[in-house]
């Protein structure tokens, strides 16, 4: 039996290599990764879905040890400049503290299993870890 | 005085803290009749009231009317983010300036006290799951602690982070020793809701919120209100000499919102607004940062107090690190910020900060400042910023009489 995946989010497209979609406004190349009504840059109405690159490198971080309830912490919370796409993710698979985690420092998206519901679908997260 | 200047006729804040028995509206009575009686006014006077309680239920100037003075004066119930208490000063400059009014009033009040953590949300439900897209992301989990973070302290401290990697020298220290001067400053603030001196070492070993902003790092959560009367140049020039004097003139009163910026929509720009905002109202007073004698700005996090001075043009852009090195920011310095104590000890009950600012650095340039005075003050700042976004900038300036 196949279990079926879904994402995290719907900008998260997944399959053999998963990447992020973005809407890209056709007028003026504003990328937003939400549902839009217009573009925010150049109020146009058009918007075609582009590919995000992968590897990037992260601009700024935080490392969260307070959350609400429930969230787990520490977390690493970032900004990753992806080919000029800024992309906001936790780092993942690797130690949360300023010594592992550091500005500047290259990542590629890699995902990871949120666990199944009731229904037998696995939802999908994804992160950016370090390029080793 | 020109009579279509604006000039604050009185003003007052409440003393920060805790406040278990009394409500927001005692607050702001409080804070309100102080106002009107600092003026020498009354309720009767008030053309328009502008109130704000982020946290509130809705219509808190009606509320307060009914404790303070129903006189059938519109009112203005606003809300926006840490800069609605700016938006009701505003709205109020606005009124009088549209020619509606002569005087008017604005007030902000929260109860913050002991709230926690802001911005964050739960983690969603585990049982009789199914994972189901919802929303503008189609996000079929809470994303706060999957997607990076929702919590302010975090968002902040990325703010400061994306600083220094575009600059560079912004460490965990640096932030630190921002702290440490407004926890200094604030020893001399008797309505800080935190007196209290902390070294640099017990800032930095404090617990650790969002890297890197420990608890002193974070603006203290508290109770307080504040309010301002607002009068036209005009009528000014009809009340006693002693009103006049002490009246301190609104050289610029801005408020702007963040203009679309690649990566707005991943982490809020809190720079180009308020950049923006600065640039406007230096021009609107016609005074340059150098003039500045003292500047409170929105030190909600020590992180942002370090993007603000680059933002607001106190030093050339790029130079925020040097800046503060320089000891330019502590109240001995070329340009005193925050001698209040700022957000992080004078505390930040969110919808008074806006006019809180406002009125410490009216008390400089009224010469009332007692043990924590910056002499001779003739110009000040005031800067708040709410997320999401909304910058308020306000120039003051002492009368000439």
């Amino acid at each position: 039996m196949t279990t079926t995946q879904v994402p995290l989010v719907d900008y998260l497209a997944l399959g053999d290599k998963p990447h992020l979609v973005a809407n890209e406004c056709t007028s003026c190349g504003a990328r937003f990764f939400d549902r839009r009504n217009a573009c925010a840059s150049c109020f146009a109405t058009e918007f075609k879905k582009v590919d995000i690159a992968t590897e990037g490198e992260v601009r700024s971080f935080t490392i969260v040890t307070f959350a609400a309830p429930g969230v787990p912490v520490p977390f690493v919370a970032a900004i990753v400049d992806c080919g000029g796409t800024s992309v906001r993710a936790n780092v993942i698979n690797c130690d949360p503290t300023p010594e592992k985690v550091t500005l500047g420092m290259k990542v590629r998206l890699a995902t990871y299993s949120l666990g199944n519901d009731d229904n037998g679908a696995e939802a999908i997260g994804f992160g950016f870890e370090p390029i080793a | 005085m020109a009579s279509d200047d604006i000039y604050i006729l009185g003003i007052y804040m409440t003393k920060f803290g805790k406040y278990p028995d009394k409500d927001t509206v005692d607050l702001a009575a409080e804070a309100v009749m102080a106002a009107l009686a600092d003026g020498g006014v009354t309720m009767k006077d008030m053309g328009i009231m502008a109130a704000g309680c982020l946290m509130g239920q809705g219509g808190i100037g009606q509320q307060i009317q009914k404790q303070v003075g129903q006189t059938g004066i519109p009112v203005y119930n606003v809300s926006n983010a840490c800069a609605t208490g700016a938006t009701a000063l505003r709205t109020a400059i606005m009124a009088i300036k549209a020619g509606e009014c002569d005087m008017g009033l604005a007030v902000g009040v929260e109860k913050l006290a002991g709230v926690g953590l802001l911005g964050a949300s739960p983690a969603s439900k585990g049982s009789g799951k199914e994972w189901k897209a919802t929303g503008r992301y189609g996000s079929v989990a809470n994303t706060d602690g999957l997607i990076g973070t929702n919590n302010m302290p975090g968002t902040f401290a990325q703010v400061g982070m994306e600083y220094g990697h575009k600059y560079g020298g912004a460490t965990f220290e640096l932030f630190a020793k921002i702290s440490e001067k407004n926890h200094a400053h604030s020893t001399l603030n008797p309505l800080a809701a935190y007196n209290k001196r902390m070294t640099l070492d017990e800032i930095m070993n404090d617990i650790m919120i969002a890297y890197p902003n420990t608890r002193p790092m974070c603006s203290a959560n508290c109770d307080g209100a504040a309010a301002a009367v607002v009068v036209s140049g005009k009528k000014l020039k009809t009340l006693s000499l002693e009103q006049q004097r002490r009246a301190i003139k609104v050289s610029a009163s801005i408020l702007t919102s963040d203009p679309y910026q690649e990566a707005c929509q991943v982490l809020p720009d809190v720079n180009t607004l308020t950049r923006i905002a600065a640039k406007q109202a230096y021009e609107q007073a016609g005074v340059s940062p150098s003039d500045l004698n003292l500047v409170e700005l929105h030190d909600c996090f020590a992180t942002a107090e370090l993007v603000h001075y680059d933002n607001l043009m106190l030093c050339e852009e790029g130079g925020a690190v040097d800046f503060f090195n320089s000891g330019a920011t502590w109240r001995d310095g070329k340009t005193p910020v925050n001698v209040s104590g700022g957000l992080e000890s004078k505390g930040h009950p969110i919808a008074a900060t806006g006019i809180a600012n406002i009125w410490e650095v009216c008390h400089h340039l009224r010469g009332e400042a007692g043990p924590r005075q910056i002499e001779g003050a003739k110009v000040g700042l005031a800067h708040v910023i709410g997320l999401g976004s909304a910058c308020g900038v306000h120039i003051l300036e002492k009368s000439a009489l």
